[in-house]
């Protein structure tokens, strides 16, 4: 194992990652606290309640997945604000998680980020760990209201009509949204790399 | 589809449906290995150090993605990342040892080390997040159900907050090997989960730590999910002598390294 002591310049070697493993069947005694998915109490002004199920190739439920969301302020600023462990119900922190209950359904209230690049459509960074999915995945989930914005982002633009609506949530008739990842298969969600 | 059929309780979702001798596992594990390196060697594969498509960890057959994940500039939020700070977590949460009110059994051990990102720079002030089984191999989860003993002094998670210069360390105790029902007479190499936050999103990572010279490493097909031996000897800490306290503690030093990308990387040069 090689200990750096030294800090290199940028510009200079790069350094070869930590590999990813799987999370596991047994994580939520671990990284399970009661209120991840509480970014923000409930119906609290400007809290949006977005929740989802996460689905294997044969479209079954996962009942040990875990869902983290990370989203910027709703003027599109990145969030700077500790206490996501211990929240305070005022601050907002932007970081929320949520394990997969035995209906495979994950859940968080929050706020709705605001886009953080003009001609960009607003979304939450998503990360995505089960058992038997052997590292992290990374997606997003992109708000739904703006149809020019979703029309307008580049990314969204590059994908096909199925692929994009895997990455653009449901609004339901209560306001709040809806967002189901699908692991594998027909409607296999969108996962990015960097 | 899903509505047709009735889900399996998720304790019954725990044992292969094949469940295959250890031997059927190596073989396969040797196959697609074996493929890899060749594929690395002459070039022709993408880098990647952990594979999402490993059959012979069976619960990933119908739980990896089988697109190809799609390559995109990071962009606002996932340049940030969640932010923590050294009041978050008390300390005594990076001692698995003193949470209960008696001394839990087994070997006491610590484990540190350093997590920097790609360029070598330390990740400070970010969230660490361990949990593992106990010396028996138990876990307290409930639906750890195998016949070893619980112990009543040891929960196994535990947390902390990066210092300035991006050093963690856990107090616990040494995890016993853990047997799972992936295929027949299967055990995992005894391994500690790391939860980790970089300084972006993009490198958040969850991974797990294991220890030097294990039996179980061949027979695994979790720690064989990264094809390159060199990357695996990067998830095996190092037995380090001056981290070892007399009459106390056996000390392991564990550096981790943040990136956040697939792509162009080198070999540190002291790497040999």
């Amino acid at each position: 194992m090689t200990v750096i002591t030294k800090e290199l310049p940028e510009g200079d070697k790069y350094l070869r990652g930590t590999p990813g493993q799987t999370i596991g069947p047994f994580f939520k005694f671990g990284l399970e606290y009661a209120d991840g998915p509480y970014v923000v109490p409930p119906y609290s002004p400007g809290a949006v309640h977005i929740s989802g199920i996460v689905r294997d190739g044969k479209g079954f439920a996962i009942p040990d997945a875990l869902v983290e969301i990370w989203g910027a302020l709703p003027d599109g600023t990145p969030n700077s604000e500790r206490g996501s462990l211990h929240r305070d119900g005022h601050r907002f922190t932007g970081f929320g998680r949520s394990a997969t209950d035995d209906e495979g359904r994950f859940f968080f209230w929050t706020r709705e980020p605001g886009a953080t690049e003009a001609g960009k459509a607003p979304f939450f960074a998503v990360l995505l760990f089960a058992r038997g999915l052997p590292n992290k995945l990374h997606t997003r989930i992109y708000l739904p209201d703006d149809e020019e914005a979703l029309r307008a982002d580049p990314f969204l633009a590059s994908l096909t009509a199925e692929e994009r609506a895997t990455l653009i949530a449901r609004r339901n008739e209560d306001g709040s949204l809806s967002h189901d990842l699908w692991m594998q298969g027909e409607k296999e969600t969108v996962f990015l790399a960097y | 589809m899903a509505e047709a059929q009735q889900a399996r309780k998720p304790e019954e979702m725990l044992a292969s449906d094949d469940f295959p001798p250890q031997s059927t596992i190596n073989a396969e594990i040797a196959e697609i290995q074996s493929k890899f390196m060749a594929e690395k060697d002459s070039g022709v594969r993408e880098e990647l150090q952990t594979l999402y498509d490993f059959a012979p960890y069976r619960s990933s057959i119908l739980r990896h993605p089988t697109k190809n994940p799609r390559l995109v500039d990071p962009e606002g939020i996932e340049l940030w990342s969640p932010a923590y700070g050294q009041r978050d977590v008390s300390e005594i949460e990076a001692d698995l040892t003193l949470q209960h009110a008696g001394e839990p059994l087994g070997q006491r051990m610590t484990i540190q080390g350093r997590i920097l990102d790609g360029w070598g720079r330390p990740v400070p002030n970010q969230l660490v997040e361990v949990w593992q089984a106990n010396a028996a191999g138990r876990y307290i989860h409930q639906r750890d159900q195998h016949p070893a003993p619980l112990d009543p002094n040891f929960t196994g998670a535990g947390r902390t907050i990066t210092d300035a210069n991006g050093w963690y360390k856990f107090t616990t105790i040494k995890p016993g090997a853990y047997p799972w029902r992936n295929h027949q007479n299967a055990w995992r190499p005894a391994h500690i989960h790391f939860s980790i936050f970089g300084s972006k999103f993009t490198q958040r990572l969850v991974t797990q730590v294991y220890f030097p010279g294990d039996p179980l490493f061949a027979l695994d097909p979790i720690y064989n999910s990264i094809p390159d031996q060199k990357d695996r000897d990067r998830l095996v800490a190092t037995y380090d002598h001056d981290l070892t306290a007399p009459e106390f503690s056996l000390g392991f030093r564990w550096d981790i390294v943040l990136t956040g990308k697939h792509a162009t990387w080198f070999e540190p040069e002291d790497d040999h």
